[in-house]
């Protein structure tokens, strides 16, 4: 049975102000100049496995279509190699215009609940508001808990491979003045922790 | 020569044989490293990935610390940090609104910044400021024979490429090449491994990771030289699960400064080189004094 | 003519112009023209319609008559639109034009106003100003500048070559310094030429030919230009003509001597083949080159550096001894009334682009290369091959190399997706490989450029619509072995692939000269942010420069194809023979002057003169203003410790009561 789908897109699909909102973040308002000539994509290493490439991306944010941008996996896949940044003959910053788009992702609450990039950087966040420094070990162990226990149990290998080469840390790295890092970081946000609302 | 270090989390961790072989390189060439007190996680790409004005109060944090710490440049050698180091030090010079929230952060803490501590990669302090030329007087084993695939993956020259070329650098094949050692031609120096995604995304992450192994093999390579700690694990702890996969691709990949300790006559333990998954083949010839 | 004072009084005529709508719509113009006939001294004070059409004139001249005026105020529109219109009136009234003056109430009034009584009220306090100023007016006259009737060309190009010609067919004498040793520039080394695939030297060499013999025309190939001074219709230039250890007027162009030559063969990058064949140190740049003399390169030649050379070629020339070891630089001084500067291009270097491979493997080729590889007398003789001779199966072209790029150069190279079409298309009659052509958008403006487009499509060249990302050699599929490997992002399919090429051609873009800024100072002109040669305005006055009597014309204006470079060519030639037939200028006297008597000799003028416009007489111990090169900017008159530096139409009583004029009614 051939499975067809309608795609059409209306005015009313897109969310005006989205590309003024991601232009005015620091050094997103190249994305204005855009001539779509698709060199990002050509050079991207993930771009193959995107469902939007990153041209499209550009395209879609200036359209204003959020919806399509955020719930595309694109923005998670981007490794943040700058590749694209570099290449860019408009000088478009594509990286930091992919992190934006993360973070409005997760402000939105626009992913997947499992989607273990999404989890890995909100996992890496807490650790470090509260400890001040990442031990890899427990967090990839907490990531694997939150996302996919098979998958952590599929490792086994490679922790017997990181415990057989000594760089299994369990001891959790932590900074001595948590307080002084803990109220710098209160002066950007409401004081709970919690990313700060947008205006 | 004296600078101030920032290890990041990685060095600590799974990267720690970078530490390890980073630390007996500089003390060798006369170079002094003080551990910036108290450091925290810079945040890397995760952080940036979540709120853009925190990440950049807490990497400033480290860099206010430099500042307090004297006049002196400061190493990062993981490519993470010292990619989301320089970014901090541009988005606060760069953007008004970063830099008020960051000058209020640090209030809040006592501490100041006004940006004039610059950030460097060993790299570049090795090729730039100690100078091939001492380097080559302490190669009491040159690496004879020795083809080695230099990687730098891509957050070490990009965005800010400052110390080398975006597309092709070469100071670590220079660096290489004064310990003695046969660098191969390697186009992929700079590609991204997968990152984090080899993690996260395998069947993505892992394929770039492939793809680096496989070609540095096909180029005759009997060793990867890299520079930071997050490839040196990709390249080096999947290798089974990528043989798995597409096909075998079998390689070391060590931290540059373990080859140069190596070339140093320094020992493989000392330079961490047990924390291989893939063990590099011992070198051939005895050590020759110079 | 007449300055008809009545009592030695001034009597002055004023007239508000309605302009239509454009100045009564917002200002009460009869209201004016009342204020102003109760001033002292106007005896005439009139409104109309259109004072710039023929009865608006005819009034003016009338009442310059009737009742003996000696000065005129027009109230209408921008002097840069009208002034000359008015004081052309006024002359045909009889009187000196600079007795008039006029006020701009319709751009600096009406045309900014919302309010109709404060539009009027500034109306009324600017004509108030001119009425007070006018009486400072004096009688002044426009001076004559004598056009010298030759033309130096600079460029032997396509487009120096043709408005030589365009002038030396009109009678004038042309001289036309080149800097290589034969003209024809860039076009010589192109093989077919888009959109027609006319045979680019057999339309060039007709043209080439017909300089070389013109009798109004005076080659100097092989020779720079290395100094200028002067101003329009009288430059002297100095030029500097290189030693070619070859006597142009004995050399019949037989090329034994290069035969006989010690080296045995080519050993030195061919110029002409950009580097893609030797020569030796002797040579002659291309069969077709004129002069059709041979050249000696003195950096390589073994007699020149080193004075220890058999010099066979001596030996071979003995009957005609055209070769001349004893030849020494020389510098020639003539006197020229205008000169066209049309040095052209520079291609962008393929190297500033790493990703792309050039010069790191060695079948990624430019475009100009291909075109020499294509060219039957180019090092291959026509055949398209690889650097190991086997012909390739498979092309693919690269556009905007160097073009529409914030890392390299912003501009667009305009031909560049023009010559690419045209390039493939040779490339499938000589090879019938399959060309893909790697864009951003196409650009075929042209006259018989989209049917170009259309002829290529129809040829079975690809297209894909992604700029490309990078070129590699190394494989991740079978068909990629042994082959350079193009990433690119398929825009409009929707899709990345990886397309392996045997050979790949960059359409590098064109660059100003990389001596245009020493250049543009030589002829007092002005670049570009970009750096090509700025023109005096964009849509009007393409080929003429801000300094008068130099032109530009061809690419060093900024990108473009021949027929463009064709058209400027004529344009410029135009505009020169203009100022020639005319036979002189007339300078607008707004100039500034010194009292002889109050300069005190400091100096202080002379460097800030952006026209150059003021010497120093070491005998007088004084400055002295050219009045010729004088543009009237005013700097030198308010710098001037002393204060003996006037200007004329600017003065100081003119000016102090212009402000009182402003201030009385406010």
């Amino acid at each position: 049975m051939m499975r067809i789908e309608r795609r059409i897109k209306y005015e009313g699909d897109r969310v005006r102000g989205f590309a003024k909102e991601i232009m005015s973040v620091s050094g997103c308002e190249q994305l204005q100049s855009c001539i779509q000539c698709g060199t990002c994509s050509g050079t991207c290493p993930l771009s193959i496995y995107m469902d939007f490439s990153p041209r499209q991306v550009v395209a879609l944010v200036r359209a204003d279509f959020k919806n399509e941008v955020l719930r595309s996996h694109t923005v998670w896949l981007c490794a943040s190699c700058y590749a694209c940044t570099v290449e860019c003959p408009r000088q478009i910053r594509i990286t930091d215009i992919m992190y934006a788009l993360k973070q409005r992702a997760i402000q939105d609450g626009i992913y997947p609940k499992r989607f273990p990039i999404a989890v890995l950087a909100k996992e890496f966040y807490e650790m470090v508001r509260r400890k001040g420094r990442i031990t890899e070990t427990l967090l990839v162990m907490r990531l694997f808990l939150k996302t996919n226990w098979g998958a952590a149990l599929g490792s086994w290998r490679l922790g017997l491979g990181m415990i057989r080469t000594g760089r299994f840390g369990l001891r959790p790295e932590h900074i001595e003045r948590r307080a002084e890092l803990a109220a710098m970081l209160a002066t950007a946000d409401n004081g709970d922790g919690k990313p700060k609302e947008r205006q | 020569m004296k600078y101030s270090y920032f290890p990041g989390c990685s060095l600590k961790g799974l990267g720690r044989a970078y530490e390890e072989s980073l630390l007996p390189v500089m003390k060798h060439l006369g170079v002094e490293l003080v551990e910036l007190d108290d450091w925290n996680c810079c945040g890397a790409t995760a952080y940036m990935s979540v709120d853009e004005t925190k990440a950049a109060v807490l990497a400033a944090r480290n860099l206010a610390i430099a500042e307090k710490a004297g006049p002196r440049d400061l190493m990062a050698p993981c490519s993470a940090c010292y990619l989301v180091l320089n970014k901090t030090k541009h988005n606060i010079a760069d953007f008004p609104e970063i830099n008020a929230a960051v000058q209020r952060a640090l209030g809040n803490a006592k501490l100041t910044y006004s940006g004039n501590v610059p950030v460097r990669h060993p790299l570049d302090i090795l090729v730039n400021d100690v100078g091939l030329d001492v380097i080559k007087e302490k190669v009491v084993r040159p690496l004879k024979g020795l083809k080695v695939a230099p990687y730098y993956g891509c957050q070490t020259v990009r965005p800010y490429a400052t110390f080398d070329d975006a597309w092709n650098p070469t100071t670590m094949d220079r660096l290489l090449a004064t310990a003695g050692a046969e660098v191969v031609h390697f186009p992929l120096k700079t590609k991204c491994c997968g990152g984090s995604l080899t993690g996260t995304v395998p069947e993505a992450g892992l394929r770039l990771t492939y793809i680096l192994l496989k070609e540095a093999v096909r180029r005759g390579a009997d060793v990867i030289a890299t520079a930071c700690p997050l490839c040196q694990f990709n390249l080096d702890a999947y290798q089974d699960q990528i043989s798995r996969r597409w096909g075998p691709a079998r390689i070391a990949t060590v931290y540059f400064t373990q080859l140069m300790g190596l070339a140093f006559g320094l020992s493989p333990e000392q330079l961490g080189l047990k924390r291989n998954f893939v063990p590099m083949k011992p070198l051939q010839a005895e050590p020759v004094t110079a | 003519m007449n300055t008809n004072h009545k009592n030695g009084k001034v009597r002055i005529g004023f007239y508000v112009c309605h302009c239509g709508h454009n100045i009564a719509g917002m200002v009460d113009c009869p209201a004016v023209a009342q204020y102003i006939a109760k001033l002292p001294g106007v005896v005439v004070s009139r409104d109309y319609k259109y004072m710039c059409s023929d009865p608006g004139q005819e009034l003016i001249q009338q009442d310059i008559r009737e009742h003996q005026l000696n000065r005129v105020v027009v109230a209408s529109c921008s002097p840069l639109l009208h002034e000359h219109t008015f004081r052309n009136a006024v002359t045909a009234g009889g009187l000196n034009p600079f007795y008039f003056q006029m006020v701009n109430i319709r751009e600096h009034d009406s045309w900014v106003h919302t309010d109709r009584e404060e539009a009027t009220a500034k109306a009324k306090s600017l004509a108030h100003a001119a009425i007070c100023r006018v009486r400072f007016h004096r009688a002044l006259e426009t001076t004559r500048v004598p056009i010298h009737p030759d033309v130096l060309v600079v460029g032997g190009g396509i487009t120096g070559i043709h408005a030589a010609l365009t002038l030396g067919n009109a009678g004038k004498k042309v001289f036309l310094v080149e800097r290589d040793p034969s003209i024809g520039g860039h076009m010589a080394q192109f093989d077919k030429t888009f959109p027609t695939l006319d045979c680019a030297a057999c339309i060039l060499t007709p043209k080439m030919s017909a300089v070389r013999s013109h009798e109004n025309i005076t080659l100097w190939s092989y020779s720079e230009v290395v100094k200028v001074s002067g101003y329009v219709g009288n430059y002297t230039v100095t030029v500097k003509r290189k030693p070619r250890y070859v006597n142009e007027d004995l050399c019949v162009g037989c090329l034994e001597c290069i035969q006989a030559c010690i080296f045995k063969e080519g050993k030195f990058p061919d110029e002409f083949n950009v580097g893609l064949s030797k020569r030796k140190p002797i040579y002659i740049p291309f069969p077709q080159a004129v002069p059709p003399v041979v050249v000696i390169d003195p950096d390589r030649c073994l007699q020149v550096r080193t004075g220890k050379c058999k010099k066979t070629c001596l030996e071979a020339c003995a009957d005609r001894k055209a070769i001349d070891f004893t030849q020494k630089e020389e510098l020639v001084e003539i006197k020229v009334g205008n000169i066209i500067v049309a040095t052209g291009f520079k291609l962008f270097d393929a190297k500033r682009i790493p990703q792309y491979g050039y010069g790191l493997y060695p079948n990624v080729v430019t475009a100009i290369e291909l075109e020499r590889l294509v060219n039957s007398s180019g090092p291959t003789a026509g055949e398209i091959v690889l650097r190991d001779g086997r012909p390739p199966k498979s092309v693919g072209m690269i556009l905007c190399v160097g073009s529409r790029d914030m890392k390299t150069n912003r501009w667009c190279s305009r031909t560049c997706c023009m010559h690419s079409m045209k390039l493939a298309q040779l490339v499938r009659e000589h090879t019938e490989a399959d060309v893909t052509v790697f864009y951003m958008d196409i650009r075929a403006p042209g006259k018989g450029c989209e049917e170009f487009y259309d002829k290529s499509l129809k040829e079975g060249i690809q297209f894909v619509r992604g700029r490309v990302a990078e070129v590699t050699d190394w494989a991740l599929a079978p068909e990629e072995e042994g082959k350079l490997v193009i990433r690119v992002e398929d825009t409009l399919a929707g899709f990345v692939r990886r397309i392996p090429v045997d050979m790949i051609v960059l359409a590098t873009g064109m660059e100003p000269q990389a001596d245009a800024q020493d250049v543009r100072r030589l002829f007092n002109m002005s670049c570009g942010t970009e750096g090509w040669f700025l023109e005096k305005h964009p849509k009007l006055a393409p080929v003429s420069t801000f300094t008068d009597g130099v032109f530009i014309a061809g690419c060093c204006q900024g990108p473009k194809d021949i027929p463009d470079s064709i058209a400027q060519a004529g344009a410029a030639a135009a505009e020169a023979m203009a100022l020639i037939d005319k036979g002189h200028i007339e300078q607008e006297p707004n100039t500034a002057y010194i009292v002889e008597a109050d300069c005190s000799g400091c100096k202080s003028c002379i460097p800030l003169c952006p026209y150059t416009a003021i010497a120093f007489d070491e005998a007088k111990q004084k400055a002295q203003i050219n009045e010729a090169l004088c543009k009237g900017c005013g700097t030198c008159v308010a710098s001037c410790p002393s204060g003996s530096i006037r200007q004329n139409l600017f003065e100081d009583e003119e000016i102090f009561s212009e402000i009182e004029g402003v201030l009385a009614y406010v």
